[in-house]
């Protein structure tokens, strides 16, 4: 593993807690570790709730976190504040999960494509002031001539890939896609993932892809990390986890996905959800929905060990 | 008016109450603005016969000092209008902007402005702008001074909310990762977003701040004695209750013109409103 100092991101014991008036506060991650190189593609996949979103948020910086230390090529990433953003700092970008939110829709797609050139060349970009909305629209496979329209007149791909080129056009170091293909329709999904992958490793950022889609983040990434209840249980290389799975539920998640290989199985769910946030069980926090949970795991809570698995199995 | 140009206004702007009420407000703008034209006499000038009724000479009599009272109406205009709008106006930019940080930058900000603003709306309102222009001193200025005091923590409420709703959106968000200062953030992604609603607010609040005016006036706190003003015409009309024209007409002036501009608040509502947005076209209305 390279020095932490050298990675692109580098997040160390990440707590992100959301306060909630009156209840017990939910620890949406719960001390995760993980990095980032430049021109690399980090997967992070996980169900609904896992925290996925909450420690993409805290990369970014839209959220404060309550512990452990986020660093963005060597430097603190500074939460987001009534200040404006240091121009270093617009070198992450995020593109969110719901095209519909994340455009203004009273601009027009060239303003706000313009917002993000006006952003990478305030970093002192170069080449930044060479772009034009235009241009950008052509990177995401979209009619040049789409600049002029109001986000209200595109289809949600058409959406999604216009806040990728806003995204793009600030000359990401580091981009972060939280759930950036789940709103979209299925046969949309691949292309708009490849095309940022290719985006990203074209200008030499990383990108961190948060899905709940596996088989899609197969496609793109370079690394895959699980996470699951706000800790990460399993990362590897996306060939090795996908190949030989050893956590418990990594392997429930990729059962869960169908095949179409005619033989008409049906994939196999994993039994209950989730466990509440709020008030994780003990031990393991997967122990209550793992098939092979022994004697202990809800006891001893498991680390993620230097092989890249969170999971008593392979401990001892 | 052409017809078809009618046809091409949203419904709600065809809807004969709304006609009526731009009709009548237009009509009071013209009044004001041409006053000195269409006035038969002075509006201050005393001449006899006191106290005469309506008729030839005086189409709406003359008051207690001889004064026409259908100049003085017409004259009325040019104070009650431009004051009410000049509140209004005043009332949505300080309520606006003071609504619109408290929700932008919320915590403390928002806690100190906010709890200003529920002090202000614990009180009835005609009666805080009563102490407020009895405090101050009677004269036009403090009356409008007073009004506004006492109307900004509505649109400042409103304020507060639609930026509340916004700030979370992610296009803000977006914004703020991009470098956007708070400044151009609330300018560029905050403002278009909550200008609409606010004007319908403004609209409906015309026709309170003008209430509220001749109310101030009527008790004396508000146009001193020889300005023409309705609400203190009204006021000298209750002193010689026999000759019930010195009250009527500009009691009558104020009726209509309080009722066009609710009328056009109501208008200009439904028109911006998300449930019939959908018969106007909103596409096409940001396109425009």
């Amino acid at each position: 593993m390279m020095a932490r100092q050298n990675r692109l991101l580098s997040v160390s014991d990440l707590v992100v807690q959301h306060r909630r008036a009156g209840r017990r506060p939910v620890r949406a991650v719960a001390g995760v570790s993980l990095d980032l190189g430049a021109g690399e593609v980090l997967g992070l996949v996980g169900e609904s709730g896992c925290g996925k979103s909450s420690l993409a948020r805290a990369v970014c910086g839209l959220t404060a976190p309550t512990g452990g230390e986020i660093l963005f090529d060597g430097r603190p990433m500074r939460p987001l504040g009534v200040r404006r953003r240091a121009p270093a700092l617009t070198g992450v970008q995020m593109v969110f999960q719901d095209p519909y939110g994340s455009l203004n829709p009273r601009r027009r797609v060239s303003a706000q494509i313009a917002d993000g050139i006006r952003a990478g060349a305030e970093r002192g970009e170069r080449g930044a002031t060479k772009l034009t909305p235009g241009a950008l629209l052509v990177r995401v496979g979209l009619p040049e001539d789409l600049a002029d329209r109001y986000p209200q007149e595109l289809s949600g791909g058409q959406r999604q890939r216009v806040a990728i080129a806003r995204a793009v056009a600030a000359r990401p170091r580091l981009l972060v896609g939280d759930e950036p293909i789940s709103a979209l329709d299925a046969s949309a999904q691949a292309q708009v993932a490849r095309m940022m992958r290719a985006l990203a490793v074209e200008s030499g950022a990383g990108l961190l892809f948060i899905s709940h889609d596996l088989s899609v983040v197969r496609l793109i990434a370079d690394r895959i990390a699980v996470m699951y209840l706000g800790r990460i249980v399993e990362t590897g290389p996306t060939a090795e986890v996908w190949e030989n799975p050893r956590h418990p539920y990594t392997r429930a998640l990729l059962a869960a996905i169908p095949h179409p290989d005619g033989a008409g199985r049906l994939p196999v769910e994993l039994p209950g959800d989730a466990s509440d946030a709020a008030a994780p069980p003990s031990g393991c926090r997967f122990h209550p929905r793992c098939p092979l949970a022994f004697e202990g795991c809800d006891r001893e809570e498991p680390q993620l060990a230097a092989d890249g698995v969170a999971c008593r199995l392979y401990s001892s | 008016m052409n017809l078809r140009l009618l046809k091409r206004l949203p419904p709600a702007c065809r809807r004969p109450l709304t006609l009526i009420g731009s009709g009548v407000a237009l009509l009071w703008l013209l009044a004001g603005l041409a006053a000195p034209l269409l006035a038969p006499h002075d509006p201050l000038a005393q001449s006899l016969p006191r106290l005469a009724g309506p008729g030839r000479g005086h189409w709406f009599g003359t008051d207690a000092l001889g004064r026409d009272i259908l100049s003085r109406v017409l004259y009325g205009a040019r104070v009650s209008i431009p004051l009410s709008l000049t509140v209004v106006a005043l009332s949505l930019f300080v309520g606006g902007v003071l609504g619109g940080f408290a929700g932008y930058f919320g915590r403390r900000v928002d806690e100190v402005i906010m709890r200003v603003a529920d002090l202000v709306l614990a009180f009835p309102t005609v009666i805080l702008a009563l102490v407020i222009a009895a405090a101050l001193g009677a004269s036009l200025q403090n009356a409008v001074l007073a009004i506004l005091l006492v109307a900004w923590p509505p649109f400042a409420r409103v304020a507060r909310g639609l930026v509340l709703g916004l700030r979370s959106q992610e296009y803000i968000l977006s914004g703020r990762l991009l470098g956007f200062s708070a400044w151009r953030s609330l300018r560029v992604d905050v403002l278009p977003g909550v200008l609409g609603p606010l004007l319908v607010l403004t609209a409906l609040d015309i026709g309170n701040a003008t209430l509220l005016l001749s109310g101030l006036s009527f008790l004396g706190l508000g146009a001193k004695p020889p300005i023409a003003e309705w609400g203190s015409m009204v006021a000298d009309g209750t002193l010689q209750f026999d000759s019930w024209w010195i009250g009527v007409f500009p009691g009558l002036a104020i009726l209509t013109i309080v009722l066009a501009f609710n009328f056009l608040g109501d208008a200009l509502r439904d028109a911006l409103d998300p449930g019939t947005a959908k018969t106007i076209g909103t596409a096409k209305e940001h396109a425009a």
